[in-house]
């Protein structure tokens, strides 16, 4: 079975065979142009004939006024009232949905009809907008599908989204007579108002079987959790007003209340907080006397006072969203429109799409007995937290409570969560702002372990054809005493590396990788070869480093996993001439990378490297033969979003005998191309991910007035 | 080439030609087929009048939603009352919130009765509930109710079933219908069906139970808990099994399970099934038809070979050596196996189909393990084959931190439990899903402190904060003489120097009253004096963690009178702490070690080349640290510290290294030639022996130092073992972790020019 995942190859570098290019993309084309032919010609012969069988889909001009009339007999089949006991293991039949590698489920809609009773008339109104904008949402979705056969779930056409609108029973058998219904299996039905009077039952009243809801009133005893989803009440008033979205920070008012029918008992004790309050407390109702014309949806008064809705919830902190005869209220969507933060106070009410939404980042709960309490349980709220509920309030409505095609698009996903929970989204994916998304890390080291020093470490030695001091390295490596394994990178391919018995014997295993090109990148392939999570990747003409100092480097090492600990410090600093970054390798006091040229870090960064390295960095590090340490820097920087640890004072690198042996010298034109590299870099990331600092990591006893015989890591050069 | 190139263009060519021309009712037929995936989508129609369709509901529907006829919302709730008791409880209908309101959240455990006996497990509830900070002893305090009467196995087929139990609740005057009570339980039901039946009615009695089923779960108010076994430690817990991360997983097994298949009964259409994906490579699945007396009656063809099988592997070596394992279900719906898998970081693929997620209110399971369904276990191999080797990597690590943070031991279980339950009582004050799910986990993270992400230490690099650029210097004075001593003046002289000094407190814990306000030193930033607590609460070391309001920085840079410091130490000392916010970072530090003739930990404050303590005589560390101090530790373990000299420094390094895990930070220090202060005389009796804060003297020892005896140093030394050898006890296990390095400065020494430095201050003599 294939996999979504992208496969890696755990072999090594491979050369890609050299293709005959130019057959094949004459082949290719003219079989294009010979199959596109034969397509647009079987198109245009045969599509209108084809579809007879569902042509009342296809023809664009057409009125819901004019679809097909399926009459209901008055003795039709209901189904049996909803099943409180339905779980997804229980009444979901997921054989329908089956194992594919996008992890999505497929959707159907059934065709729109008109349902009549005996006698004629209508069972329900026309489809209504809304109704209508969310059907189409679902079919421009990926989730769709127009195969019966093929979908795991079934939304029907009827709309049930206003109780109020249904006959309750003639609906029901409407739903009985779908096609697909078997008792309502794997059937999905929206509602935003349920209930009616005089109970005001806080589901949708139709009898509907097995069938999931996704409703917008749900109490915690009708709520299925993980069966039902649970829905805002849209607001049409959404789409009409253009509330551009305001910073968050203090505001006029405290609270507000804007509700117009809201129940005397509730007026009265916000009243009695507006007494107590004065001015911050603001409590709107319905405008009495308005000159005709204006719609009262659109204005709310205190006293004499007109105040245009909902403009006026961005004047306030919190703005109060009371239950009604329902639970659910289309004011929670214009509130969270208007970057106000909902104090909701609804016993028992299931929040809109709680099972993925944290909405304790939003908004603020309170029980309906505290609410004379409600003004002191605000002011307890932290300022900062504020202006982030703020953001995430208006963050919600963006994203979920919109439009009808977010609702529809929400719903679905949730489903489709619970289908496959191994690729569901994840909290962070529904739940952080996009700005949150942006300027946050999520370490993929981020359990706090200290790896057993019994491991090691696995050096790497990247070497072209500089054997003698190769060997040099090799020798002075070997006598650290946490080295597990030597791995040496063969980067020349017109030459072969020294015979076995030329090597200079060494306590660990020594392997020689060749490699097919001369890449600098090959230097951080995960190699199957490397079996510590410690990397050791050092030059071949570092050889100035004593055993306690690559020792010490390594037990560094093991305190900061996650990040790259190294010798050579180098800096970045913005060039306020030129207006852009630079490369800085002057012995100052402060850090922000380490060469690679003698660094420990996790072979994890190998892998990410490799396969995760964004843009086009890692081919054009490779075309550019320069900066590879930089890209690794920048990438273990913008993954963890942690500073390198620069170790001990060393800091010439270069041995007097080997700095004229190549061209990667530290002249002029040299530093010009690292600086090249960070501003393409950080261009290719979107930020400045590298992390200045003030420190370096000594040993405990460094240059203390203490027995040097007595200190674990005596011998620590100096510069 | 050239040839063939024409033969096949041709071919195409004559094959248009026919299409073109035969329009035949054949062919379109096969059209029909064949091109039935290249055909547009059947989408919903665009309808020519949607934009005149009605909207669901008329706008003064939709904004003026009530019902004059509707009872009022007070008798609503009234009435609610009478309905939803029993199986259809909510916190809002069978939870009487009013009792925690006075006293706060507190937990009343009913006395134990001499001829009940307990078991194991269930007294270590009750002994981690009488540990806790929520404990109290008196009735009419309390919020929550725990029965003393075990009520964990509630199979009535097992010999710790207990009897009666209804009788003797009705006897108990607190019982009140259950309201307020939280029953632990771990096995319900019996054989055959294994009904969730406690075999007692609960009324509207929390159910903290094992293997609930989501039908039987009360949302919001029930509570999942794990199965754990009679030998799960009391406290403290052993750690995790993942030692290394690495990528792709080095592991020999990809899936593996070894368990019982049952032939009859509840839960044997799932075991029965498991052989099948058994392909002895990197998938094994073991099963056994041994258990039970008479399974050899319902023995099929497979048992023999299968139980041959069986044998050849190793349940502990599977689970140790294995990515994914399979947890289904047994006779009930929870399984010990959950938790060895958790430990283990053997990421677990659950077949237990409508079992409701230990503490699923709070954890984020998604994160840690498969849900698998058990209609679908032919699919595990191919689903988990698919899952990106860095996603297997994250779960990995989060099922060894949320085993560590709310499942390792019976204390942390419980807790847990507690936690939810109190987060319920106040929704505003409570823990959002991301601290349940993020390091240090919920436990850890107090909402009292405060409900805003970025207050916390542990949170900047998942929010992309950093903390606040100024810090509280935080003095303690308990110098008897009640004037201000040359050292004191100094030191805040050197604070107040700091371009990152916010303001300095002056925690002034004498009986005499303090100088008055002219006798201080004139400073650029505010200084403060707080008058210790004291009095109020007797001796108290650990007054210098209280959370004072304050303070009102992220960080605190806590002092000693007697402390030396420069202003550029301090400097560097913040710049360090900035990076480290979430760790205690600091000058002289100490060093624990196990002492293996004595059999116990060992202290020392000779140079030594690590350091697990750093002293809070010169420290920075972050502001909420006071409060998990004060919040998080129960009364006796502070009052314990209070008792022991010197002892409120190591609890507060033991608090800090259990939360993070991590050892302190040293960072470089002045030398300082001066000779030791002779030793204060505190102005309480007894209680102010700290030791100076300066390096001392050098005084090589490599590893355990020799025995300290005899000396007033010796007996405060020997005070500090005990401490923490306490500590280590309450803990459960030795949360120190030893650092081998120390940060300088960049050029920290190096023989540059003294002008290049930007900290050339810290290397003067």
């Amino acid at each position: 079975i294939m996999c979504a995942s992208a496969k890696y190859n755990t072999r090594g570098p491979a050369l890609i065979p050299r293709m005959k290019t130019k057959h094949r993309i004459y082949y290719i084309t003219l079989f294009s142009i010979v199959l596109l032919g034969l397509i647009a010609t079987g198109m245009f012969q045969f599509w209108p004939h084809s579809i007879e069988s569902s042509s009342d889909w296809t023809i664009e001009k057409r009125s819901v006024h004019d679809v097909p009339v399926v009459k209901l007999p008055a003795d039709s089949p209901i189904p049996e009232r909803g099943d409180l006991s339905c779980r997804m293991h229980t009444c979901f039949d997921v054989y329908r949905c089956g194992f594919n590698p996008k992890n999505k489920i497929k959707v159907y809609i059934y065709s729109l009809k008109n349902y009549v009773d005996e006698y004629g008339t209508s069972v329900s109104n026309t489809i209504s907008r809304e109704y209508n904008e969310l059907l189409t949402a679902i079919s421009d979705s990926e989730f769709y599908t127009d195969d019966v056969n093929r979908a795991c779930l079934f939304v029907p056409s009827i709309d049930v989204l206003n109780q109020n609108a249904l006959r309750i029973k003639e609906t029901a058998q409407a739903l009985a007579q779908l096609s697909r219904w078997d008792r309502g299996t794997n059937h999905l039905l929206f509602n935003m108002l349920p209930g009616g009077p005089p109970d005001y039952n806080t589901a949708l009243d139709v009898p509907r079987d097995r069938a999931l809801l996704a409703g917008g009133g749900f109490s915690t005893w009708t709520y299925r959790q993980g069966y039902d989803v649970s829905i805002p009440v849209y607001s049409p008033l959404s789409g009409e007003v253009d509330l551009p979205e305001r910073g968050p920070g203090p505001r006029r008012y405290f609270i507000l209340s804007s509700q117009m029918a809201l129940h005397p008992e509730y007026r009265s004790e916000l009243e009695a907080l507006q007494a107590e309050n004065g001015e911050s407390v603001l409590i709107l109702d319905k405008c009495t006397n308005l000159s005709d014309g204006v719609p009262a949806v659109r204005k709310r008064c205190h006293k004499n006072q007109v105040f245009d809705y909902p403009q006026v919830l961005q004047e306030s902190t919190f703005c109060v969203v009371v239950r009604g005869a329902r639970l659910g209220q289309a004011v929670l969507s214009d509130v969270l429109q208007a970057g106000c933060v909902p104090v909701i106070i609804a016993d028992s009410y299931i929040l809109p799409f709680s099972e993925v939404l944290d909405w304790k980042r939003a908004s603020v709960v309170i029980p309906e007995e505290k609410m004379p309490e409600m003004y002191s349980i605000l002011q307890s709220v932290p300022q900062r937290q504020i202006e982030e509920m703020q953001r995430q309030a208006r963050w919600f409505w963006e994203a979920y409570f919109r439009s009808m095609k977010a609702i529809a698009l929400a719903t679905l996903q949730i489903i489709n969560d619970r289908i496959y929970p191994y690729a569901a989204i994840s909290y962070e994916e529904w739940n952080d702002p996009p700005a949150v998304k942006w300027s946050s890390v999520s370490n993929p080291l981020f359990l706090p372990l200290i790896p057993p020093q019994s491991q090691g470490f696995t050096a790497i030695v990247l070497t072209y054809d500089r054997v003698e001091s190769l060997f040099r390295v090799i020798t002075e490596v070997s006598k650290v005493p946490s080295l597990s394994k030597l791995l040496v990178v063969w980067n020349n391919q017109n030459k072969n590396p020294p015979e076995d018995s030329l090597w200079p014997k060494i306590r660990v295993p020594l392997k020689v990788v060749r490699t097919a090109e001369n890449k600098l990148s090959n230097r951080f392939f995960p190699y199957d070869e490397i079996e510590t999570e410690a990397v050791l990747a050092i030059d071949d003409d570092i050889i100035m480093l004593t055993s306690d100092e690559l020792q010490f480097g390594y037990e560094v090492w093991r305190e900061f996993p996650d990040r790259l600990v190294g010798y050579p410090g180098r800096l970045h600093l913005w060039d306020h001439e030129m207006n852009k970054w630079k490369y800085e390798s002057e012995w100052t006091n402060e850090v922000s990378m380490v060469l690679t040229g003698a660094a420990f870090y996790h072979k994890y960064f190998n892998y990410l490297y490799t396969y995760k390295m964004p843009g086009d960095i890692k081919n054009w590090v490779d075309a550019h033969m320069n900066c590879e340490d930089i890209a690794m820097n920048f990438l273990v920087a913008n993954v963890t979003g942690k500073s390198v640890i620069k170790v001990t004072p060393r800091k010439k690198f270069k041995c007097p005998e080997c700095t004229a042996i190549d061209g990667l010298s530290l002249d002029q034109t040299h530093m010009v191309e690292r600086s090249e590299c960070i501003n393409k870099f950080a261009s290719v990331f979107g930020t400045m991910p590298l992390k200045v600092v003030e420190h370096r990591a000594d040993p405990v006893l460094y240059k203390d007035d203490f027995p040097e015989k007595l200190k674990s890591f005596p011998n620590i050069g100096s510069l | 080439m050239q040839t063939r190139k024409k033969y096949i263009f041709l071919t195409f060519l004559a094959a248009w030609l026919l299409l073109f021309s035969f329009g035949g009712d054949q062919l379109r037929r096969f059209a029909f087929f064949s091109g039935r995936k290249t055909e547009a989508r059947r989408n919903w129609p665009r309808w020519t009048d949607r934009s005149l369709l009605k909207s669901f509901a008329n706008p003064e529907e939709l904004q003026s939603d009530g019902d004059p006829s509707l009872p009022s919302p007070r008798e609503r709730r009234a009435a609610r009352l009478n309905v939803y008791k029993n199986s259809r409880c909510r916190m809002e209908t069978c939870f009487n919130f009013s009792r925690c309101e006075k006293h706060g959240f507190k937990v009343f455990t009913y006395p134990r009765e001499r001829d009940q006996p307990l078991s194991e497990s269930y007294s270590k509830i009750l002994t981690s509930i009488e540990r806790s900070r929520y404990y109290t002893p008196n009735p009419e305090e309390a919020c929550l109710f725990i029965l003393s009467i075990d009520t964990l196995d509630r199979d009535h087929l097992s010999s710790q079933y207990v009897w009666n139990v209804d009788e003797k609740i009705r006897g108990f005057p607190l019982w009140n219908g259950g309201r307020n009570h939280l029953i632990f339980n771990l096995y319900s039901g019996t054989w055959p069906n294994y009904t969730e039946d406690l075999g007692f009615d609960i009324g509207q009695a929390i159910l903290a139970k094992a293997s609930f089923y989501t039908q039987n779960f009360r949302p919001g108010f029930d509570i999942s808990i794990p199965l754990f076994s009679k030998d799960h430690p009391q406290r403290g817990g052993e750690r995790g099994w993942l030692y290394q991360d690495s990528v792709p997983p080095k592991k020999k097994y990809l899936l593996v399970f070894k368990g019982k298949r049952y032939l009859t009964g509840i839960g044997s259409g799932t075991r029965n099934a498991l052989h099948h994906i058994h392909n002895g490579k990197d998938i094994v699945s073991l099963t056994t038809c041994k258990h039970g007396k008479d399974w050899e009656k319902h023995k099929d063809t497979r048992c023999d070979k299968d139980n041959v099988n069986y044998e050849k592997f190793d349940y502990q070596e599977l689970l140790h050596n294995s990515t994914f394992c399979i947890v289904p279900r047994g006779r009930r719906l929870g399984s010990f196996r959950f938790l060895e898998a958790l430990q283990a970081a053997c990421i677990p693929v659950l077949l237990s189909d409508g079992w409701e997620l230990p503490f699923a209110e709070a954890i984020d399971w998604g994160k840690a393990v498969i849900v698998g369904n058990e209609k679908l276990l032919l699919q595990i191999p191919s689903i988990v084959r698919c899952i990106h080797p860095e996603r297997v990597l994250a779960f990995q690590q989060q099922t060894q931190f949320l085993w560590d943070a709310y499942f390792s031991s019976v204390d942390k279980i419980v807790h847990t439990t507690l936690e939810i339950i109190k987060d319920r009582l106040l929704p505003h004050r409570s823990r959002s899903r991301f601290l349940w799910n993020v390091l240090p986990g919920g436990l850890l993270a107090l909402p009292e402190f405060s409900t805003h992400l970025g207050d916390f230490p542990f949170y900047h690099l998942q929010r992309g904060s950093s903390p606040s650029e100024k810090f509280t210097a935080f003095i303690r004075v308990i110098s008897p003489s009640g004037s201000l001593s040359q050292p004191l003046l100094r030191l805040i002289q050197a604070v107040s120097g700091s371009q990152f000094c916010a303001q300095i407190l002056v925690l002034w814990s004498c009986e005499k009253p303090p100088p008055p306000s002219g006798k201080w030193p004139q400073t650029s930033v505010p200084l403060n004096i707080i008058q210790g607590r004291g009095k109020v609460r007797g001796a108290g070391l650990s007054d210098r963690f209280f959370p004072y309001a304050a303070i009102r920085t992220d960080a605190v840079l806590s002092l000693d009178e007697h402390t030396s410091l420069s202003t550029s130490e301090v400097d560097f000392a913040f710049v360090v702490w900035r990076s480290f916010p979430e760790r205690i970072v600091g000058f002289p530090a100490r060093s624990h070690f196990w002492d293996p003739e004595q059999r116990r930990w060992g202290y020392t404050s000779k140079w030594t080349n690590e350091l697990s303590i750093v002293l809070t005589a010169a420290a920075f560390y972050h502001r909420y640290y006071h409060s998990l101090f004060t919040g998080y530790l129960p009364a006796g373990l502070r009052e314990l510290a209070d008792g022991l000299a010197a002892c409120e420094d190591i609890l507060m390094n033991v608090l800090v290294a259990a939360v993070t895990k991590l050892p302190p930070i040293k960072v470089t220090q002045r030398k300082q030639h001066k000779e030791n202060v002779p030793q204060q005389v505190g102005c309480k009796e007894g209680s102010a022996e700290t030791p100076p804060a300066g390096e001392q003297s050098p005084s090589p020892q490599r590893s355990p130092p020799a025995k300290v005896k005899g000396t007033a140093g010796g007996r405060r030394f020997s005070q500090q073992q005990d401490c923490l050898n306490q500590l280590v006890d309450w803990f459960g296990y030795m949360p120190l972790v030893s650092s081998q390095l120390r940060l300088d400065p960049v050029l920290y020494k190096d023989q540059v020019s003294v002008l290049r430095k930007k900290y050339a201050r810290l290397e003067r003599p």
